[in-house]
């Protein structure tokens, strides 16, 4: 009987079908799902192959990396020798190159105070005396004076002076525009209807305007025999155009803190000053820290803008180079120059912004 | 009572009367330095020079100007060609930035991955420099006039700008612009009629078919009723440069392509952001009626994205109208362009900064009204 048993063995299983592994599945899910899909993705590769092998033959094989402009006559690639060329005024402008080192080491401070922001280790008590400290070394570094051989605000530009209208801008409107936002708010009529007016006003314009009028108008505001330098104009315009913004955006944050909070407070016998900036405040602009960036990353951009009423900026430094009678025609790796520092830079503290929302705001160190 | 109530106002009612003071005080300080500024560099104040001969050249214009005109006709050839701009940029920017928004949650993996790499670099970038870099490519990759691009008919593209024939109107055509105000206005009855029809039977007239056939029908059929009302002003290539016809000027072009680019990337950033808030279930709902993937998209989650998206799309909008004053930078004569000629021929920097402003605000007033109002159309009506 026993013998009769046969015991049931199965046939090794079969692989599975090359359709549905490993690199051709990812192809026809994610590339060939449906005959549209496929279409897409043809035209996307034509589109690609069109334009990156060209692109990489003109801006890396056939490119010119060093040398005097006598080098990139005739070539088919890009001038990068141009940069090269040309870097230091684009970074800081017709600052003296002697004294270069000034902003040099106000960068490398600029770049560690950054660093320590960035990594969240430090607390927050140290950070708010860091940057202001921060500020006023550079300022003296760049500007000199005390102990430093003087440089004139005319002298600042580039890259440098970018960085430096954006900084000083954020520095000064995110206190100026918390103060409009909370005025805003107030239930005093005359003080909010200011505060709207201002607000709307300026957010209803663009910022050209704005810089037109501190960069033309100002002086006829002042007293007869009284002058600010055209720079000084100019940052003052920045301010009052980015406080506006900056105010709509704390005013979001003012409105979402709960009313308990307000009310609970109030019941502990705080007086509306102190409930205000210890209790609302510190909410608030935690709520908002991913779209007060967003408006710094705005700034920054549009700091461009000053090239209009003759600042010489990153921007308008590297236009200004590539009308340089001995580099004629290399207007587009200037450009491009710019850009990919730019973006550098935006795209930069746009992650940062996304990694503190990422946190939540609850999560305070 | 009455003391403590007193009391507690009599804090607030100082503080409002310190700050209206000091703003009263600032206020006439700088309205007596202007004075003395004024009268010190000899600047006429008030709206006068409005009428004055301008004298100046304005190389694109919508309406007949010459620069004999005064600095008024000047300053309204600007504010035109600010509205010129903004409109086509508006209609454009939403055109990619929907299809921009809409690949980006696209199956498909690498077209997502281009939208996303568009996106990215777009929005990461001032927009000046765009404007700077559109037009700098845009002169140096066209051809003079002398070896202009020809894609068809009598369109000519070169480093001066695209050149097309101008139609010019005759006697007769009025017969045909009345047709074609006819044939729209049935077939938006005709739409009406078939929606209506479709809601009470479930079956609706061929109502896209008959208003195209009535739209393309009539106008032509007018056109050769009326003895063909038309001619074409075709340009031609005289001493260095084509004359006649329409153009669109490199200034203008470098402008519209930066702008639509500029802002599609943030359109399609709320088009993404509305699209992802529509629920799951939608879709999945709308796959199990069997709906095709194109239908999903059109009738189920777009109209839902589209109540999600337009606040933060009104906001574009304005910021679009702002940025076209960035024409300044590139050479195209818009308001601020042609503003910022007549502060330095003429100093009266008071008065121009004032109308600018006044024109902004008013169109982005007008904007954001209009732009409201369709918000409220489109939101969920609970009942």
């Amino acid at each position: 009987m026993s013998s009769q048993t046969k015991t049931f063995t199965p046939s090794p299983s079969s692989p599975p079908p090359i359709a549905a592994t490993g690199v051709i599945l990812w192809l026809r899910t994610n590339l060939f799902s449906s005959w549209f899909n496929s279409a897409l993705s043809i035209l996307a590769l034509l589109l690609l192959i069109k334009t990156i092998p060209p692109l990489i033959s003109w801006a890396l094989i056939h490119a010119v990396w060093l040398g005097g402009p006598e080098m990139c006559d005739g070539t088919t690639g890009a001038c990068w020798a141009f940069i090269a060329a040309k870097a230091r005024v684009m970074l800081i402008g017709t600052y003296p190159p002697e004294l270069a080192w000034r902003p040099l080491t106000a960068a490398v401070l600029f770049a560690g105070v950054i660093a320590a922001t960035v990594s969240g280790r430090c607390r927050k008590r140290i950070l708010t005396g860091i940057w202001p400290l921060f500020f006023v070394i550079a300022l003296w570094l760049v500007g000199g004076n005390a102990g430093l051989k003087e440089v004139d605000q005319s002298m600042w530009g580039g890259l440098m002076l970018s960085l430096g209208l954006a900084a000083v801008g954020i520095l000064l409107s995110v206190p100026f525009g918390i103060l409009l936002a909370l005025g805003r708010q107030s239930r005093m009529v005359s003080i909010s209807s200011i505060c709207i007016g201002f607000i709307e006003l300026v957010r209803g314009v663009p910022l050209i305007t704005i810089l037109f009028m501190a960069s033309v108008m100002m002086p006829l505001f002042l007293p007869v025999n009284m002058q600010i330098n055209n720079l000084l104009r100019v940052q003052v315009g920045i301010i009052f155009f980015s406080s506006a913004y900056i105010a709509e955006v704390v005013r979001g944050g003012l409105q979402a803190v709960p009313t308990g909070q307000i009310d609970a407070a109030k019941a502990l016998g705080l007086s509306p000053w102190m409930v205000t900036s210890f209790v609302i405040l510190p909410q608030a602009l935690r709520y908002v820290l991913p779209s007060l960036i967003g408006r710094c990353i705005a700034l920054f951009k549009d700091t461009s803008l000053v090239i209009i009423v003759g600042l010489l900026d990153f921007l308008g430094m590297a236009k200004a180079a590539s009308q340089d009678q001995v580099w004629l025609g290399h207007e587009v790796e200037g450009y491009i120059f710019c850009a990919v520092v730019y973006w550098c830079i935006c795209f930069g503290m746009s992650r940062y912004g996304r990694s503190i929302e990422k946190r939540g705001p609850k999560n305070n160190s | 009572m009455k003391a403590s109530k007193l009391k507690t106002q009599l804090p607030t009612l100082l503080a409002q009367t310190l700050v209206v003071g000091a703003i009263l005080y600032v206020a006439l300080q700088l309205f007596q330095n202007t004075q003395a500024n004024l009268e010190a560099r000899n600047i006429a104040s008030g709206f006068g020079f409005l009428s004055v001969e301008g004298g100046l050249p304005i190389n694109d214009t919508l309406l007949p100007y010459s620069p004999a005109d005064t600095y008024g006709q000047a300053f309204v050839i600007g504010i035109l060609n600010t509205l010129f701009v903004s409109a086509l940029s508006i209609v454009l920017a939403t055109i990619l930035g929907v299809l921009v928004g809409v690949a980006r949650v696209s199956t498909n993996w690498l077209v997502a991955r281009l939208a996303a790499v568009y996106v990215e670099v777009l929005r990461n970038i001032p927009l000046l420099l765009t404007l700077f870099f559109c037009y700098s490519t845009l002169l140096a990759f066209l051809p003079a006039p002398r070896n202009s691009l020809n894609p068809f008919g009598d369109i000519f593209i070169n480093n001066r700008g695209m050149f097309a024939s101008r139609p010019e109107f005759q006697d007769g055509m009025g017969w045909v612009f009345l047709a074609v105000t006819g044939a729209a206005l049935a077939s938006i009855l005709l739409i009406r009629k078939s929606k209506r029809m479709r809601d009470e039977t479930g079956r609706g007239l061929p109502a896209g078919w008959l208003s195209l056939g009535l739209l393309a029908g009539l106008p032509t059929a007018a056109y050769f009723l009326a003895g063909q009302p038309l001619a074409f002003d075709v340009p031609a290539l005289k001493g260095f440069n084509f004359k006649g016809g329409m153009v669109l000027k490199p200034e203008f072009s470098a402008l519209l392509i930066g702008l639509v680019m500029y802002t599609a990337a943030f359109i399609g950033e709320n088009v993404r952001s509305g699209i992802q808030s529509v629920d799951k279930g939608q879709l999945e709902a709308a796959k199990a009626l069997g709906l095709k993937p194109g239908m999903v998209m059109r009738k189920v989650i777009l109209p839902q994205t589209l109540r999600v998206c337009i606040p933060a799309t009104t906001n574009d909008y304005t910021s679009l109208v702002k940025n076209s004053s960035l024409a300044v930078a590139i050479g195209y004569p818009d308001m601020v362009s042609i503003g910022g000629t007549i502060i330095g021929q003429n100093d009266q920097a008071i008065e121009i900064i004032g109308m600018w402003m006044a024109v902004y605000l008013t169109i982005n007033l007008v904007l954001s009204m209009g732009m409201n109002w369709f918000n409220a159309k489109v939101q969920l009506v609970e009942r």
